[in-house]
């Protein structure tokens, strides 16, 4: 039983949530993730450790609003509490003796590269952090970001604020513009990371991305969260989260994330209509 | 007078035929997740164990892994005196209505009853399955008082048989026992693999339950590896750790398109259908692939439960691909006969090579080649060979995996002075299970590979003794 100690909503459908886990507060490192299962006929899903407090005992996880489990977590308030929580899962992401780093978030991805782009600048490393979305009230953790980079890019598709377009456009634009680059990690949805991959890739620049499959025990025993990393199966859960942008294919891993397509449309209808009892 | 006299004498004087256990009828059945086997009335469990001759040497004790005293029990049962038959079992099996369904005892005890020479042995998985059942639903189940409490503290790694079993008999030599377990829920393969309709998973809690009962505490949502390592656990005041985590890492046959949506391990398969109970979506959140032609790759019981889920979940065609013949395979008689009341359509001699998707990323065919058997290999079965240029396609739309299950490598890894085998199971000094670091016991999967519900618990039995020894010489 994990008690929520905050709620927050950051933007339209972008949700943080704080909640306590005293024990995984202790271990969690930058990269690691956490499976969650808010009650005994829910299912379970993997979400990046955003934060941690050991001495409060706490996590913070931001998630975006994308189906029936989402959409009831970011119901619950503080003094509600999550059934099932496992972690820290997976490796840690490797921070030491990186020069300078690009942290690029896209959308709620920006809740995962950050405490990558924290890690490394409390290791000294040089963070330049480019952020995205959509449109700028849909944009979170500006201040926060801020607050862990050297330098900070903005950018919306709309052009609402920042730099109107691509997180990848800004990130070409800093290659081209010489800027010496040791390693680009990037988080967000699958076509931006498939796209900062490409724009990386012929400059020889080590690009990590971090994978979102579906998970079901987060422990190595199922594979439903296999992917293809350099023609090899991996799983995701145990082998990562995080990957050799230039190796994986982002192809299968959008069609294995589509493949419940149906089912949770119908799963968050029924919630909607609050035909489901619980 | 020896025992085959017994045998023979008794036969005259009575014949008794072999009990058989009522089923739901096949077609109902496959509508339905509900147990198949339904049990023996308490009449036909006193007829089925006054078939029983109380041999003065009872092979059948020998052949089970936990040594129960067979004839002891079953002698209880034929006088009517079911709970007795109950405590007789509980002595050194606290999982019996487990055991009475899912061991192979045609292996085992069944294998080595006298009757069975001439006749047919005394069904004394049935009669476990009874008084289990018996003792449960009776309301009856007794805590045994404790002995008084040594002060050492013992910490289970996985809530599986071996683990559940190890934990039973320490609490009762008086340790405080504590048992992490990954997932949510305790019971390892007995909740996340054997489905419903084979192990109803109200027993397998029942089971959980007693234990706590007997002061086990669980630890559910546990990682051990990464949330605490196996040195953590010394560090909080462990005395001794036993390692009973299971071979649960799938195997998957690395041929093209094997990532295709529609494509499970039957672990994951399993899991989500059993654990998450996902053939019960929406009312549970977790879904799972309703396939109209759903092939299963494997001949294993693991293969036998995953086809018979497809069917339960509305499969029009379900079939099992095996690439030796029904002879070889290693599932157990029993299932492989439910699959085939059920409908299962069995393709023997057959091999995947290639699965073929459609636009979307989804499994549609699968590619496969005909064999033959050749000369035996080191297991003694004969190894299927290639018949060259007989590939075909079979129509699919759901596959699942079941050629086997290897070491999880994440408490090996984290865990120093732990010495692994070149397949990633953990090495054992003897047959205590004792590993290469001290104080650190391991049985069940993680040791032998895939085996049985049965051995692991037998695993379990033995570390245990092991373990007390240990911990009192500190």
């Amino acid at each position: 039983m994990h008690r929520i100690t905050e709620k927050v909503v950051l933007s339209e459908n972008i949700v943080k949530t704080v909640f306590e886990a005293p024990e995984i507060a202790k271990k969690r490192r930058a990269g690691q993730f956490i499976i969650l299962m808010i009650d005994d006929r829910g299912e379970r899903i993997p979400l990046t450790i955003v934060d941690s407090d050991p001495v409060k005992g706490t996590l913070t996880i931001i998630y975006q609003v994308v189906g029936k489990t989402t959409d009831q977590l970011a119901q619950l308030e503080p003094g509600d509490v999550i059934q099932h929580v496992l972690g820290p899962l997976g490796h840690p992401t490797e921070i030491d003796g990186i020069g300078t780093a690009v942290c690029v978030g896209g959308g709620v991805g920006i809740g995962v590269v950050y405490p990558i782009a924290k890690a490394l600048r409390e290791k000294g490393t040089r963070v330049i952090s480019i952020i995205g979305a959509r449109t700028k009230n849909m944009l979170i953790l500006e201040e926060e970001s801020r607050g862990v980079s050297d330098e900070l890019h903005v950018a919306t598709d709309d052009g609402s604020y920042g730099y109107h377009g691509f997180v990848s456009d800004v990130l070409r634009d800093l290659i081209t513009a010489g800027t010496k680059i040791d390693r680009v990690f990037a988080i967000g949805p699958v076509p931006m990371m498939r796209v900062v991959a490409n724009v990386t890739r012929p400059h020889g620049i080590k690009t990590i991305v971090s994978l979102n499959p579906i998970m079901v025990d987060g422990t190595g025993m199922c594979g439903a969260c296999r992917v293809t990393v350099g023609g090899k199966t991996k799983f995701t859960c145990v082998d990562g989260p995080e990957f050799d942008g230039h190796q994986v294919d982002f192809g299968l891993l959008m069609s294995r994330l589509q493949m419940y397509a149906e089912q949770e449309q119908r799963a968050r209808e029924l919630c909607r209509c609050g035909n489901h009892d619980r | 007078m020896t025992d085959k006299d017994k045998a023979e004498k008794k036969d005259k004087k009575e014949r008794i035929p072999r009990q058989a256990m009522p089923e739901q009828d096949p077609r109902a059945r496959i509508t339905n997740f509900d147990e198949v086997p339904l049990g023996y009335s308490p009449e036909t469990a006193m007829l089925e164990a006054r078939r029983c001759i109380q041999c003065k040497k009872p092979g059948c004790v020998t052949g089970c892994p936990v040594d129960i005293d067979i004839p002891g029990f079953v002698k209880r049962v034929a006088d009517g005196d079911f709970l007795g038959a109950a405590r007789k079992i509980k002595e050194t099996n606290c999982l019996p209505a487990v055991c009475g369904r899912v061991c192979p005892q045609e292996d085992q005890c069944e294998k080595l009853c006298i009757l069975g020479k001439k006749w047919d042995p005394v069904a004394i998985g049935r009669l476990e399955r009874f008084v289990a059942d018996y003792e449960r639903s009776a309301g009856s189940v007794e805590v045994p008082a404790l002995p008084a409490p040594t002060g050492r503290r013992i910490a289970v790694v996985g809530a599986g048989p071996a683990g559940l079993t190890i934990a039973g008999d320490l609490v009762k030599m008086g340790h405080g026992v504590t048992i992490f377990e990954a997932l949510h829920k305790a019971g390892g393969v007995l909740i996340y693999g054997i489905p419903e309709f084979r192990l109803p998973k109200s027993i397998v809690d029942a089971e959980v339950d007693y234990l706590q009962k007997l002061g086990v505490r669980i630890v559910t949502d546990a990682a051990i590896g990464r949330l605490k390592t196996i040195d953590d656990l010394f560090a909080e005041g462990f005395h001794a750790v036993f390692l009973g985590v299971g071979a649960g890492a799938p195997v998957f046959m690395n041929i093209p398109g094997e990532n295709f949506s529609g494509i499970y391990s039957a672990n994951e398969y399993l899991t989500r259908s059993n654990l998450m109970k996902a053939y019960r979506f929406p009312e549970y959140d977790t879904p799972i692939a309703k396939g109209r032609n759903v092939a299963v790759i494997g001949g294993g019981n693991v293969a036998m439960d995953s086809v018979r889920t497809a069917l339960r979940l509305g499969a029009e065609n379900a079939y099992i691909i095996y690439r030796r013949t029904k002879t070889e395979m290693p599932a157990r008689a029993e299932e492989v006969h439910h699959a085939e009341e059920e409908g299962v359509q069995f393709r023997f001699l057959t091999n995947p090579i290639e699965y073929i998707g459609d636009e979307k990323g989804w499994v549609r065919q699968m590619v496969c080649q005909r064999m033959e058997l050749g000369e035996p290999d080191e297991s003694g079965r004969r190894r299927p060979v290639v018949i060259k240029g007989s590939e075909f396609t079979i129509d699919v739309d759901t596959v699942v995996v079941s050629v086997g299950t290897m070491a999880n490598p994440v408490i090996p890894m984290t865990t120093p002075g732990l010495e692994t085998n070149r397949w990633g199971y953990i090495v054992t000094k003897d047959e205590t299970g004792e590993t290469t670091r001290k104080g650190v016991w391991a049985g069940g999967d993680i040791v032998t590979g895939s085996a049985t519900v049965i051995l692991a618990m037998g695993a379990g039995r033995k570390a245990a003794r092991a373990i007390h020894d240990y911990v009192m010489s500190l």
